[in-house]
């Protein structure tokens, strides 16, 4: 009997081999993705994923869903116009740390401020694995890349805390190895109304561990199981991360806010009365 | 089809020419349109703030130019028509996504009301600078469609043509505007929605799993499918194949631009939109475009009450460029006269066209008002004079 992966269906086969490289977490992160989608209880049809640039943006082109693959950090503002002319769907940004929190800085905060109605999943590996390894806002002090040859010495972002600060509804973080977890806060985000952040905590064997010693993809992903420790609700000030210290995960943040779209429908409601026209995107 | 009367403010109105631009895209059937403030085209999207809630349209302030022109592309993937609205600085950081635009082959409208630069420059006031960038701005080989409106009237008509273009073409059309166009206000007259004809998308009649993104033949363009309607379909800025996979070779590349590039260097005799007056039998040709075809207007007044044989190309489509016409003008005209609020960027394209068969002379400019029409008009004299002089010299030889 020849047995399927389950997942199969839902990824686009006639563009495998992927190009990731063996011991990566994006694998992972699309293996609880595709589980996730699978449970939300959303039609696959209504569900878009936008992706960016670098590795964790080629995530996209291997989904068999709509799915886009844009520019470098701008997957945000393309997925907020996509959501907008169609508000039935259901719209997943998935990218890396350098793409949404470097060059994309900017737009996650302001997603997340205007509670944009999105489900992004960072894919954290420390650094950016297309262009050869080199220094993330996320890479920890001390931590080698190719462009910060001496050990980094800039202060990472702690991103539980920059999305809770910045006004996002639901905020967790989980490792590759925490596999079902993950699945199940990505369902769990995708459900949410407003903009909901999970951040994966990926490996990178060959650049990132590889020049910081950390061993392959199976030494990561071990020193991800001894090093983490769940802790749902935690304050987000403390689950910032140091070289090879303590990763703290869990589901940090679930609250309830009106989105975008229902702040926009109850404002223009109230001044318009029946001279608005409720806007439903367009048909 | 004819356009949704919802959106048609039907009637003669008195409007600036930003004004008549936000008309212009609701009369297209525009309902998403992202910005972010800029002098002088923050009026264009003051007014679609205060009108789309009311014709079912959704208006986003978004946090910079960046966002801005990528937003409308996610817009139209989930259906709409979609335009974004600024000036030359934002313009600027707008670059990457006219190239996305172009490589997705997404319809969309940018709006440019230019104004002086480099960098800050003026920002109240107009300039014409911004010819070059709107045509080869973003990196790489593509081709986009530029318009040239020189009256609010043209604001309103040239933006319906716009997004008609947009859907016909799937590229990034430019709306070049300026400053004074934006800001003049005069008659604007909006006609009945079913006098407006307005190009629908062309959306595929195929079934899914039959479809592929951009699967057409040379010179064709590939129909759209929108998110959510089941085809599962995957777009990429990367160089792709007809299913719209990476396509990682030169092959593969050549295929995707030179369709990118053919489908409008191959349709620019049915795009070109000029306006030509008087030029049969010229000596001398005024080629213009926005404001300064206005300013232009009186200077070839002024030549032709001197008893000179002065005619006027307006440029109402900059891009493509009208290379077939200027070459047979060329043919009999002496000398060509290219006044513009810069220091020479269509008079480039001019010259290159001419080819030396003719004189070409610049009127340069640049910018924070428009020309003084004596300028213009000590131009095209010089330029007969000129003509005159080469002439004897060559029958004296």
């Amino acid at each position: 009997m020849s047995r399927v992966n389950p997942v199969n269906q839902y990824l686009r086969m006639d563009r495998m081999p992927h190009i990731w490289c063996s011991g990566c977490g994006l694998g992972t992160t699309v293996n609880c993705f595709i589980r996730a989608v699978k449970d939300c209880g959303f039609p696959l049809d209504q569900v878009a994923v936008v992706s960016g640039i670098g590795c964790a943006g080629r995530v996209a082109g291997y989904l068999k869903l709509d799915s886009f693959h844009t520019t470098h950090g701008r997957p945000i503002p393309f997925a907020t116009g996509l959501k907008l002319a169609n508000p039935k769907l259901k719209v997943v940004v998935i990218s890396g740390d350098g793409d949404l929190f470097a060059i994309g800085g900017n737009h996650f905060i302001h997603a997340a401020r205007r509670n944009m109605d999105l489900t992004v999943v960072c894919v954290n590996n420390f650094t950016y694995g297309m262009t050869g390894g080199q220094l993330t806002p996320t890479t920890p002090i001390d931590a080698i890349s190719s462009t910060s040859p001496y050990g980094n010495f800039e202060e990472p972002f702690n991103l539980p805390f920059l999305a809770e600060s910045a006004g996002a509804v639901y905020v967790a973080r989980w490792t590759t190895y925490h596999v079902k977890q993950a699945a199940k806060s990505i369902r769990e985000a995708i459900q949410k109304n407003g903009l909901s952040f999970v951040e994966i905590i990926s490996p990178c064997p060959t650049l990132y561990g590889r020049r910081n010693k950390l061993g392959d993809g199976l030494a990561m992903m071990k020193a991800f199981k001894e090093n983490s420790s769940i802790v749902n609700g935690a304050d987000t000030r403390g689950v910032g991360m140091d070289f090879k210290g303590k990763i703290v995960c869990g589901k940090f943040i679930d609250r309830e806010k009106p989105s975008f779209l229902d702040m926009y429908h109850a404002t223009m409601s109230e001044r318009f009365g029946p001279f608005y026209e409720c806007y439903e995107g367009v048909q | 089809m004819k356009a949704d009367p919802k959106g048609v403010l039907t009637g003669a109105h008195f409007f600036d020419g930003d004004h008549a631009c936000c008309e212009g895209a609701l009369s297209a059937g525009c309902r998403f349109v992202a910005g972010y403030p800029i002098t002088p085209s923050t009026e264009i999207v003051e007014r679609i703030a205060a009108r789309f809630p009311s014709v079912g349209g959704m208006f986003i302030q978004m946090e910079d130019e960046i966002a801005s022109s990528i937003a409308i592309q996610g817009a139209v993937w989930g259906g709409a028509k979609a335009m974004t609205v600024t000036s030359g600085p934002g313009l600027s950081l707008m670059m990457e996504h006219i190239g996305l635009a172009a490589m997705l082959e997404t319809p969309c409208v940018f709006v440019d009301v230019q104004r002086s630069g480099p960098s800050t420059g003026l920002p109240t006031m107009p300039a014409q600078g911004d010819m070059m960038q709107a045509r080869w701005g973003s990196h790489g080989d593509y081709e986009i469609i530029a318009l040239c409106p020189n009256s609010p009237q043209e604001c309103y008509d040239l933006t319906i043509e716009a997004f008609n273009l947009a859907e016909e073409y799937r590229v990034p059309v430019m709306m070049m505007m300026d400053e004074c166009v934006g800001h003049m206000t005069e008659k604007v007259i909006i006609p009945r929605a079913e006098e407006i004809e307005v190009t629908p998308r062309r959306f595929t009649t195929l079934k899914p799993g039959k479809y592929l993104p951009y699967q057409a033949k040379r010179n064709e363009i590939p129909p759209m499918v929108k998110a959510g309607d089941g085809y599962r379909f995957h777009v990429t800025g990367l160089t792709h194949d007809e299913r719209g996979y990476p396509a990682m070779n030169a092959e593969a590349h050549d295929r995707c631009v030179r369709r990118l590039v053919e489908k409008i260097r191959n349709n620019a005799r049915r795009i070109i939109r000029i306006e030509e007056t008087d030029t049969a039998d010229a000596e001398v040709v005024v080629v213009s475009y926005g404001i300064t075809s206005r300013v232009a207007g009186k200077a070839i007044q002024m030549a032709r009450a001197d008893g000179l044989k002065v005619g006027h190309l307006r440029l109402i489509t900059a891009w493509p460029f009208p290379e077939r016409r200027l070459r047979t003008l060329a043919s009999h005209v002496k000398a060509f006269v290219l006044p513009e609020l810069n220091f020479g960027q269509m008079f480039f394209e001019l010259q290159r066209v001419i080819e030396g068969k003719a004189a070409c002379y610049p009127v340069a400019h640049a910018g924070g008002t428009v020309h003084d029409p004596e300028a213009i008009y000590r131009r095209i004299m010089y330029a007969a004079r000129h003509a005159r002089m080469r002439e004897k010299k060559e029958v004296t030889r």
